[in-house]
């Protein structure tokens, strides 16, 4: 893929996680370019989440690191990687439900932003806008229904300024009309320059956004490239569906 | 026809996992369902055996509306369902988790020395704790508990989850003796070429729809992995929302 602006923003390299015996990424590399939407995709624990949780900073690899622009940032809390860039947006989202839309989206604003008051403000309306939220900006957040809580959940990511911004599962669950509006927020949020990696099992909904498609099975990278190609890939079939032959 | 599923809905919280979801089953048919994670396999067996509310829809069995029917009375009606994760009783031995079960079905031709002629590794395990057996012999003994329910349909959730190739044959062997002795059978199965061997009929589940039904004759590996995906609607009976 001809990159426009091919810089590395986030990689992963060697990394390993066990959880006590049980070994759940197994040599992971990475690399997320700043134009880049990544889809990754693999069958019940192949550790897509973990990877994700590890790029976070929500957990600590038990090997390898994670680069966040050339900065080694794998001893970094979660709190550190959300100011220096990194957005995610988790798969059940849990706004605070007393505060309403709008203050759920400052909270994020003023952890991760580096802004003022009245910056954060401003970013907050813009925030709110692009995911199609402004409208029930002063809705308790807990009266909200799945999508606006998923776009809820994007919102407070995106709300952090984010370089990159990781997505756990935030299709599961919606309708055909409301999927074609998730695909056009993100859509919308690559066109802000921010690189997104999306973990999705919906694959023809990912395959709607992303131009390269990342498999895992078993803690590893099993395929990386277009996702026609990926998706063809009979060692990525497999993964899901068992082998052809005994 | 002994299931007749009508339309069904049934939901997580906000979450739909199964959407419109109409299906029937013979007596004597093994249907597999297969499809990708949280494409609403597991629900709609739950919500067939009575373990999870339909939203809206009808679940027919054998012609009666069981939709509102709590599950224990589905399972004297003749539904059992071997849960994914099995359940079993760990401090039970195998013999008691069996008999905890066969006391509250029907009467039939299942009973402790029936199980364990279908399932002769057991046989030498029955005074074990069923916390201390192997994976695949706490698939079996699910399966066998399900069995003493004796009953006209039975719903296996993911039979070889987690275990190793070898314990999933041996299971595949003693669902194939009970789909000789002529059970009804609804099975998810991620393998598709278990799936493909074991089933009369195949239907793939994609985001809580049914996306493809066929027989292992009919369908193609590629057409099943295409609905899996839902990466191609071409060729696929794909259902309307």
């Amino acid at each position: 893929m001809a990159s426009a602006d091919g810089t590395v923003v986030l990689a992963a390299a060697g990394v390993r996680k066990r959880f006590g015996s049980l070994v759940v990424l197994d040599g992971v590399d990475l690399t997320v370019r700043a134009d880049e939407a990544i889809g990754i995709v693999g069958p019940n624990g192949a550790g897509k989440t973990t990877l994700l949780n590890v790029l976070a900073g929500a957990l600590r690899p038990s090997g390898g690191h994670v680069f966040l622009r050339e900065v080694d940032v794998t001893a970094a809390s979660a709190a550190k990687r959300c100011r220096m860039g990194i957005g995610r947006a988790h798969q059940i989202p849990r706004p605070f439900g007393d505060m309403t839309v709008f203050e759920n989206v400052f909270v994020g604003a003023a952890t991760g932003g580096r802004l003022g008051k009245k910056a954060a403000y401003s970013r907050c309306i813009d925030v709110l806008e692009r995911c199609n939220l402004i409208d029930l900006a002063n809705r308790r957040a807990e009266s909200l229904g799945l999508l606006h809580r998923k776009r809820l959940e994007l919102a407070r990511a995106l709300a952090t300024g984010p370089d990159v911004l990781l997505l756990d599962e935030i299709g599961a669950g919606l309708t055909d009309a409301e999927a074609a509006e998730l695909i056009e927020t993100i859509r919308e949020i690559r066109r802000q320059k921010i690189a997104v990696v999306w973990i999705e099992h919906i694959v023809h909904v990912l395959v709607q956004v992303v131009a390269r498609l990342v498999c895992m099975d078993a803690g590893r990278v099993i395929a990386d490239g277009e996702p026609d190609v990926v998706m063809k890939d009979s060692a990525v079939i497999d993964a899901f569906l068992g082998s052809e032959v005994a | 026809m002994l299931l007749e599923v009508q339309a069904l809905e049934a939901r997580h919280g906000l979450l739909q996992a199964v959407r419109d979801v109409s299906l029937k089953v013979a007596e004597g048919e093994t249907l597999a369902l297969v499809g990708a994670n949280g494409a609403g396999k597991t629900t709609l067996l739950r919500t067939i055996a009575g373990g999870h509310r339909a939203a809206a829809g009808r679940v027919l069995f054998d012609g009666t509306d069981v939709t509102r029917s709590s599950a224990h009375k589905r399972v004297r009606m003749g539904i059992a369902l071997v849960p994914e994760g099995r359940h079993l009783f760990p401090r039970l031995t195998v013999d008691e988790n069996l008999r905890v079960a066969g006391g509250n079905g029907r009467k039939g031709p299942w009973s402790l020395d029936a199980v364990y002629a279908a399932f002769p590794n057991l046989e030498p395990l029955r005074r074990h704790r069923a916390g201390t057996l192997s994976g695949g012999e706490q698939q079996a003994t699910a399966i066998g508990r399900a069995l003493m329910t004796n009953p006209r349909l039975l719903l296996v959730d993911e039979a070889s989850l987690g275990l190793s190739p070898v314990a999933v044959d041996g299971v595949y062997r003693s669902l194939q003796t009970v789909i000789e002795s002529g059970a009804t059978i609804i099975l998810v199965e991620q393998d598709l070429r278990r799936a493909m061997k074991v089933a009369t009929r195949i239907s793939c589940m994609l985001e809580g729809r049914i996306v493809l039904e066929g027989t292992p004759s009919e369908l193609t590996r590629e057409a099943v992995v295409d609905a899996y995906f839902g990466l191609r609607e071409a060729g696929t009976s794909q259902a309307t929302a």
